[in-house]
């Protein structure tokens, strides 16, 4: 690890004003802090959002919830709330990483972050999540832009995420078995604008929304409606760990699994 | 359930309460007074000339002591310890091993320099700012590309990239016997290379004691006198009396730390020259490039047939990987101990097995868990299961067809070893009750139902372990001796210390060699202490390897033992009047037959040191012993492992429904302690199997390079593995102990056993390691639209 200056903000303002140039917001670190291990990051400057309070909590409202971008996934995992309004969320967090990660990670470092193997993504695009900052509130079909890319600006902090409540989703996951991030991640949401399936994990340029599905399942939201769409392997990742074929044809799997599991 | 502390018993492990509370002391918790540290500065590139070191930023900055580089550590090269002849009888090509790379580097991970400063973050601040310019070379990294024409060259003296051309078995009757074959097996595969990721990373500190001119290296070896012999006689030319290695706890080695490593060179020497400590601990990156690999074999087999099913011979050829540089066993993996196991548990009478080592810009290759053996097991195996799938028998029927039967033993195989016992039939028959064989196609239709493909596979194992005769080893270009000593010292009070040349790092020694001198002398646990791993200490030591602790250093400690016997005996006779051949030990006493005169252990340990009434003038004071054991053969733990799979056809995944060992290691010291190393085993031959596999890119870049990548199996990719000790077991017989060891049977048994039931699931012929869930979709898919024709 590099040296570097760590400032424990007492507020987002404070934060705001203290993440400029080289520095380097930190919320649950769960990435941050090994990137920064490996030497692979070093920022002049570490912003700890920890001891923001406001930062951390749910909200029930309107049928769906509000999350501070400092509540844990093991917090979300865990929320009667979130159980109650949006059952596949509350899976979706308890399926993340395992128990150390979930208790330090946060919701808002990992839809900042926007690692393309991440899960929260997947959630927030299907069911159509505002990203709540210090500045304004973004559509997450606007928000993540590419691999490790977001709408976010300088100086410019998620506070929250807001997810209105669907009828019903569900999310599917089929891990990397080494690293155990998404290989492929499809989450389903049937709205009331409509259905929305968002991929993680699989895509070139991170997360996307398969609207082939989406139009085949608002006609009936059953997984055989899905049957015969083929998923284009352009544009997927193909690695050591599995080519763009097998992602494309686990895509159609995994939204399959999502579609009948959807509660 | 026996009970006590004896041979038999199950006793907890009694090391475990300082590994499981943090009170271990590895190598990194040793901290020596004025310790400096040290960065190996590594390779970037695969292959490239060393064009400058530019040391002018580095040198100056905060905490540098020294900076070393290939230019200022001309020392000996790390030496190959078996030399191998080719075919035409000229010896193999050993090129030199450098501790720091001179003048090019050959692996992404060689050590271009060390630097060394008052703290850690200091010597890596310092070698980040070293500035090498190297001029980039083309590499050679996989076997199959390295050994095509015009290839590039990692040593120029190793045309075509071949380090030997070697044979075993006879070329003409194996040719002979496929003349007449009815049928032929064949079978193309590759043993996946593997990275061996101990618990505990390498770690090594040098010291250096100026009022002396004694060197101590504290590493994390599993054969401390080894590295000592190595170290001191061929690269650092110091005498083994100003030489002393510690190899305190050690956290797994799976045969990692078997070899001497450069780091172990560089400190101790620099210890030497800057007069102070100076410790090297590997980041788990570091590991990854720079601890020797395993595995890593492309292989063609044929094995031919009569009508009924019978061998009559098997051909094989096999390119297998070196790395860059011969690591310390490396040359004897692929030929010594894998082709002379070819022969399995088979009566084949004809064998020729051709092997061409290859040398290639990645990192060393050597033994690891099983060392060869697997290789082989795996090749047989599969190809036996091809071969039932020929004759269109069960794949059980085939083996029992072609199985060495108990009376043949002794067994000559024609592959060099002589097999001194077995009853492969009795392991076979467990395991196929263990797991129901019977009913496995209803369980078949059953998985069937439920839209699954479930899949039955078999591997019956054998392996050479109790690593080795000296004599024959030596015959065949081992540098080495291969026996075990141990020491045993029984203190005034009768509490004995055992100095073995054995050393544990996971096994569980102080409990098993315990419960041996328990056994001998009758003592309770508590009195008595067993010492490894420190050259200042024990006498001497070949260490742990090739599963041969029990059975070579177990040997050694049992002659040593009796030496102490005998020598009470005499003591005891003295004290009761009696005839030395009247005395009797048992339970821990001496008596005269025929009287109630006794003595206790204890009393004629203390007369031993206090020789008041003592025969003076016909025996020394004292009561220590010590044994060397040059074992007679190698011993041969077998077994059958069954596993049973289902299959998830619309992604590939798999489950191991069941997985069953039947296991004959002859006599067992510890059914706890054997039981959980095959375990251990078989995690990571379904590892192997399922999950492993280490991948360079084809400029050499290590592509696995972290577990984000490198799949290491975790608990929940297992089920619950049922090991159960043959009914029927054979114990060694040429070692005191009857005992075959147990250390790599399960990852020597297991990979074939999963791959023929994922073969069997999904119809396949042959898949190579590990079957990803993605090779396994695309077999089923293959396999339905088979079905469906």
């Amino acid at each position: 690890m590099y040296n570097f200056e760590y400032q424990k903000a007492g507020s987002v303002a404070d934060a705001a004003k203290a993440a400029t140039g080289e520095a380097k917001i930190v919320a649950g670190g769960m990435t941050l802090i090994p990137t920064l291990k490996l030497r692979l990051a070093s920022p002049s400057k570490l912003v700890d959002l920890g001891g923001i309070k406001d930062l951390v909590g749910i909200k029930a409202e309107g049928g769906g919830v509000t999350i501070g971008a400092m509540t844990t996934h093991a917090a979300v995992a865990n929320s009667a709330d979130v159980k109650k309004a949006i059952p596949a969320l509350a899976d979706l967090a308890e399926g993340i990483g395992d128990p150390a990660v979930r208790n330090r990670g946060t919701i808002g470092g990992s839809v900042a972050n926007n690692d393309p193997a991440a899960d929260y993504p997947a959630a927030c695009v299907a069911l159509g999540a505002t990203i709540v900052t210090n500045k304004r509130k973004v559509a997450a079909d606007d928000f993540f832009k590419g691999l490790f890319e977001t709408a976010l600006e300088e100086g410019e902090i998620v506070t929250a995420i807001s997810f209105p409540a669907p009828e019903k989703a569900a999310y599917q996951k089929f891990r990397n078995p080494a690293s155990r991030y998404a290989l492929v991640g499809v989450f389903v949401a049937k709205t009331k604008a409509g259905v929305r399936v968002a991929v993680t994990g699989a895509g070139e340029g991170g997360v996307f929304r398969k609207k082939s599905f989406e139009a085949a399942l608002d006609k009936s939201f059953a997984a055989a409606s899905l049957d015969g769409i083929k998923v284009d392997a352009k544009g997927l990742n193909s690695d050591i760990h599995a080519s763009a074929d097998y992602r494309a044809h686990i895509i159609s799997v995994m939204a399959k699994r999502a579609v009948a599991a959807a509660k | 359930m026996p009970e006590g502390t004896g041979i038999g018993v199950s006793v907890k492990r009694r090391e475990d309460a300082r590994f499981l509370m943090g009170d271990g002391t590895y190598t990194d918790d040793i901290n020596r007074h004025g310790q400096t540290h040290a960065i190996m500065v590594r390779s970037p590139h695969a292959h490239a000339k060393i064009k400058k070191i530019d040391q002018s930023k580095a040198k100056g900055m905060p905490g540098v002591v020294a900076i070393f580089t290939g230019e200022d550590m001309k020392v000996g090269g790390l030496p190959c310890g078996w030399l191998i002849k080719n075919q035409d009888g000229s010896n193999m090509v050993e090129p030199p091993h450098p501790v720091i790379a001179q003048e090019f580097v050959r692996h992404v991970g060689d050590i271009v320099a060390v630097v060394i400063a008052g703290t850690k973050e200091q010597a890596r601040e310092a070698a980040e700012a070293l500035n090498i310019d190297y001029g980039v070379m083309p590499a050679a990294v996989s076997l199959k590309e390295a050994v095509k024409p015009g290839s590039p060259q990692v040593w120029e003296q190793a045309k075509g990239n071949i380090c030997y051309d070697w044979g075993l078995g006879d070329k003409a009757a194996t040719d002979a016997a496929f003349a007449k074959a009815h049928k032929v097996a064949k079978i193309d595969l590759v043993n996946n290379r593997l990275i061996p990721n101990a618990m505990e990373p390498r770690a090594a500190i040098g010291d250096f004691d100026r009022a002396t001119g004694d060197y101590t290296l504290y590493t994390t070896s599993q054969n401390p006198h080894v590295i000592r012999l190595l170290m001191g006689a061929f690269v650092l030319s110091i005498p083994e009396s100003k030489l002393r290695i510690v190899a305190p706890d050690v956290g797994g080695g799976f045969g990692s730390k078997i070899f001497h490593y450069a780091e172990e060179a560089i400190v101790t020497w620099a210890a030497g020259q800057l007069k102070k400590p100076i410790k090297w601990t590997a980041d788990r990156s570091e590991s990854f490039m720079s601890d020797a690999h395993g595995r890593d074999h492309v292989s063609h087999a044929e094995l031919a047939m009569d009508k009924d099913g019978k061998f009559l011979g098997l051909r094989v050829e096999t390119l297998a990987n070196m790395g860059a540089y011969l690591s310390t066993f490396s040359t004897c993996v692929p030929t010594y101990l894998y082709a002379t196991l070819l022969a399995g548990v088979y009566t084949t009478p004809a064998i020729f097995c051709n092997v061409k080592a290859v040398f290639t810009n990645t990192v060393p290759v050597d033994a690891y868990r099983g060392a060869g053996r697997p290789e082989a097991t795996f090749l047989i195996e599969r190809l036996v299961d091809i071969a039932a799938r020929e004759m269109k028998m069960d794949p059980a029927e085939i083996r029992r067809k072609n199985f060495i039967q108990p009376s043949q033993f002794p067994y000559q195989t024609p592959v060099a070893l002589q097999y001194d016992t077995g009853n492969y039939d009795a392991t076979l028959d467990m395991a196929m009750k263990m797991i129901d064989y019977k009913g496995f196609p209803a369980r078949k239709a059953a998985a069937a139902a439920k839209g699954k493909l479930r899949g039955i596979g078999m591997s019956c194992y054998i392996e050479a372990c109790g690593i080795a005769p000296s004599a024959v080893v030596g015959s065949l270009g081992a540098r080495a001796g291969l026996y075990e000593c141990a020491n045993v010292r029984v203190h005034p009070t009768g509490s004995v210390s055992v100095f073995t040349g054995s050393h544990q790092h996971g096994q569980g020694h102080e409990t098993t060699f315990a419960q041996v001198v328990s056994e001998r002398l009758g003592l309770p646990l508590e009195q008595i202490d067993i010492v490894h791993g420190d050259t200042a200490k024990v006498p001497f030591g070949m260490g742990t390897y090739g599963s041969r602790s029990i059975a070579v250093g177990g040997a050694a400690l049992m002659k040593a033992l009796d030496k102490i016997i005998t020598k009470g005996k005499k003591i005891a006779a003295h004290l009761m009047e009696a005839s030395e051949k009247d005395v009797e030990f048992k339970d821990g006493k001496f008596t005269v037959a025929g009287t109630d005169k006794a003595k206790t252990f204890g009393e004629v340990a203390l007369t031993a040191y206090v020789p008041h009434n003592y025969p003076i003038t016909e025996l020394e004071p004292g009561l220590e012993e010590q044994a060397f054991y040059d074992p007679l053969n190698f011993t041969y733990p077998s077994g059958c492992y069954i596993a049973e799979v289902e299959i998830d056809k619309e992604t590939g995944t798999i489950e191991i429904a069941r997985f069953v060992a039947s296991d004959d290691f002859g006599k067992i010291i510890n059914p706890m302690i054997v039981e959980g190393q095959v375990h251990g085993g078989i995690a990571q031959g379904v590892g192997q199997a399922l999950l492993e596999t280490c991948v360079y890119g084809k400029d050499g870049q290590l592509l696995t390079g972290s577990y984000n990548d490198y799949c290491m199996p975790r608990a929940d990719d297992f089920p619950n593995f049922e090991v159960q000790h043959s009914d029927k077991p054979t114990p060694c017989t040429h070692n005191p102990l009857g005992v075959k060891g147990c250390g790599e049977a399960g990852a020597i048994g297991s990979p074939p056993a999963i791959m023929n039931a994922i073969c069997d699931a999904v119809g396949a012929v042959h898949m190579d390691m590990p079957a990803t869930n993605e090779k396994i979709w695309r077999a089923a898919n293959a396999h339905m639209a088979r079905a469906a024709e």
